[in-house]
């Protein structure tokens, strides 16, 4: 047993570190949403889904000829990232006013929006794979897609005998790039006030001006683009996608947002990073197998003594 | 006197009932199915359009490709092979069944593809009598059941697992092996009966298991790096093979892979990639010619299918030939009804397209051979039977 664990821990924490940055980074549009409206966006997944398609896309059109090094990596990246964001976040927008919006200005109780949530994820998965990926990629709609290899997997460290390669420090340090920003942006900005004055308080943010519509789709279009991020590191890593690949992932980044209190945005980070590591640990001991049984007693636990998940501070109390 | 009086009244009754259906069929306009030189109808059951269709539709095509050159013949009767998509679940193929039967009236039936919708599809066959030859449904307990209808031209699960556990031992010579799988049923029946196997030839096992919907195996990926098997198992279906083979190669495992029919498909080259699936062994009770049979029946299957299809055969193709001819030789025969038909099953014997054919009284084809195929070159190559198989 012992054995097993100095032998495991290394490469199980480096792959618990990556899985866990993508889920921080779904995470964190459930939690923005649910700080501001009170909604969880099942669709979210969804948005994350629409990112990993945004950047086979655009590798598409690319068609590198190989793993790529150096500037074109970095310009590569960004591109994907960019492209990722706007997709994504242009469609959790729109899926704002279509879905959302008028529940919202009509006054309808919040089931109603959930189960127009659920309504909306099953859409965009059927949409994907009926019609977007036979007519746009021109595959079958609901076999796994392969994306081509943009990094390389050379190793570039070894630390407590895990390897860790480009891949994964790629990814690491683009999920914490984008956390930092995000974090900042909503942190010190005029919008980012806006968001926490809205989730504060809604009537007296909009006495005090400010725009609650155009807040809320604000907080759609963050949300998304952080998921479209987490959309392209995915597709990296992986190199698989499908149209049904968001709905086990945002399980997971629900359950993240909760464990790290849900409407805090630190919250999802910490919870993201948490249940990736978590999962991986007690599969050691237990087996893969028990990967999903050990992360939802942890949040079962963690909800028992702080019902508000770990930093449970909401996204309202934010300081500023 | 009473008796007398009563077949009398009997008799009215079933001529009345008779002048009945045949009004109803002539105002239907249709036709009797009976009186339609062109129609002995015969079904196809299996998913053509979803998820798992990729394992269903080579076996369709080899049925059509029987059926049509059977009807080029100009037989006194030609055949009409009706589809009934079930998705590969039973909840949608019951109700097909029951349209097939009374409806379209099919006189025999090929699949169901699988062995879950064949649980639910089968008993309404038996009850109407109708024999169905199954091309892929793998599941060992379809057999014990009782039914006296019910065929399949592949040997079951039972001896799929051990047998391709003897290759890859043999082959490689490993004095330990790691044995994974997903947790559906059919991935964990099949791994544990290869653990087994491989334990019982002396080889260290160790085992590991994942979640199906899941695509991240770093935990797995870990296992296997500390263990450093020299032979990998894996149980479970193409898109999870690949996925895992993927990110085997990509940290660093070189131990050969092998796993069993639910991953013999090309999906299996396009998930992991064709530099990391290169070697990958797969076992299959069915067997997939390829370009490099050069010989006899296997390659006059390749060049007749490739020609009408402008793609190679795929898992299941042959069978699906097989269990077609099944059917077209009791035809042939002059055997046209349900009955006939069932009766000839059970004592004819022919040559398929890459082993005998005969039905044991269970259903069973009599034989248990179990092929290897090895990807190479982004390609899937049949190697031959497990028993005498080599690497090439």
């Amino acid at each position: 047993m012992l054995q097993d664990f100095i032998e495991q821990i290394g490469p199980s924490t480096v792959g618990g570190l990556v899985i866990g940055s993508i889920y921080a980074l779904v995470a964190l549009g459930y939690t923005m949403v649910y700080g501001v409206l009170r909604l969880i966006n099942f669709a979210h997944s969804e948005i994350f889904m629409i990112g990993t398609f945004a950047s086979l896309f655009v590798l598409t059109l690319l068609a590198p000829k190989g793993p790529l090094t150096g500037i074109a990596l970095v310009g590569v990246m960004l591109l994907l990232i960019v492209v990722a964001m706007v997709a994504s976040g242009g469609a959790a927008m729109l899926l704002e006013v279509v879905a959302y919006r008028p529940l919202r200005l009509r006054g309808a109780p919040r089931l109603a929006a959930l189960i127009s949530a659920i309504g909306a994820s099953l859409f965009l998965q059927e949409l994907f794979a009926l019609v977007v990926v036979p007519d746009v990629f021109n595959r079958p709609g609901r076999i796994d897609a392969p994306v081509p290899r943009i990094v390389d997997r050379n190793v570039v460290f070894s630390v407590f005998g895990a390897d860790v390669k480009t891949d994964q420090v790629v990814i690491f340090i683009s999920a914490v790039v984008m956390m930092v920003a995000l974090d900042q942006l909503v942190a010190r900005t005029r919008i980012g006030r806006g968001i926490r004055a809205t989730a504060q308080d809604p009537e007296a943010a909009v006495l005090m001006g400010v725009n609650i519509n155009t807040i809320v789709r604000l907080t759609f279009l963050l949300g998304g683009a952080m998921a479209g991020v987490a959309g392209v590191l995915y597709a990296m890593e992986f190199e698989n996608i499908r149209y049904n690949i968001g709905f086990v992932l945002g399980i997971k980044a629900f359950t993240a947002a909760v464990l790290g209190g849900i409407g805090n945005i630190r919250g999802a980070l910490l919870g993201g990073v948490l249940l990736g590591l978590v999962e991986n640990w007690g599969a050691i001991f237990l087996g893969s197998q028990w990967k999903d049984v050990i992360a939802f007693v942890i949040l079962v636990v963690v909800l028992l003594f702080r019902p508000t998940g770990i930093l449970g501070e909401s996204l309202q109390r934010a300081r500023a | 006197m009473v008796r007398k009086r009563r077949l009398v009244v009997a008799a009215a009754v079933l001529a009345g009932t008779l002048a009945m259906t045949a009004c109803g069929g002539g105002g239907a306009g249709g036709g009797e199915v009976v009186n339609d030189p062109n129609a002995i109808k015969i079904g196809f059951m299996g998913d053509l359009t979803g998820e798992s269709s990729g394992i269903v539709i080579p076996g369709h095509n080899g049925a059509k490709l029987a059926v049509a050159e059977y009807n080029k013949t100009n037989p006194p009767r030609k055949i009409e092979l009706k589809d009934y998509d079930s998705q590969g679940s039973a909840d949608q193929a019951v109700p097909l069944a029951q349209q097939a039967l009374n409806t379209d009236k099919i006189v025999a039936l090929i699949g169901p593809a699988f062995s879950g919708e064949s649980r639910g599809v089968v008993p309404i066959l038996e009850e109407a009598k109708i024999p169905s030859v199954s091309q892929s449904a793998t599941a060992a307990n379809l057999a014990t059941r009782g039914w006296k209808y019910w065929h399949r031209v592949v040997a079951n699960d039972d001896f799929q697992g051990p047998a391709i556990a003897d290759f890859l031992a043999r082959v490689t010579n490993a004095k330990s092996a790691f044995v994974i799988s997903d947790d559906q049923e059919y991935s964990v029946g099949i791994a544990e009966a290869a653990a087994k196997e491989l334990t019982k030839k002396g080889v260290a096992v160790q085992t590991d298991r994942f979640a199906k919907d899941l695509s991240d195996y770093s935990s797995t990926v870990a296992k296997v790096k500390a263990a450093n098997p020299q032979a990998i198992f894996y149980g479970g279906y193409y898109a999870q093979a690949g996925r895992l083979l993927k990110q085997l190669r990509d940290n660093g495992v070189t131990a050969p892979f092998a796993s069993g029919d639910g991953s013999t498909d090309k999906g299996i080259i396009d998930g992991a990639g064709a530099q990391a699936a290169e070697g990958a062994i797969l076992g299959c009770p069915c067997a997939i010619p390829g370009v490099g049979n050069t010989e006899g029946a296997l390659k006059a299957f390749y060049d007749k299918y490739t020609a009408e299809y402008k793609i190679d055969p795929a898992i299941y193709a042959a069978e699906g030939y097989d269990a077609a001819t099944a059917f077209i030789n009791a035809i042939k025969a002059g055997k046209t009804t349900s009955d006939e038909i069932n009766t000839y099953l059970s004592t004819e014997s022919f040559q398929g397209v890459a082993k005998p054919i005969r039905f044991q009284a269970s259903g069973e084809v009599a034989g248990t051979d179990i092929f290897v195929h090895e990807v190479k070159a982004g390609k899937l190559t049949l190697l031959g039977k497990t028993t005498d198989a080599k690497l090439r």
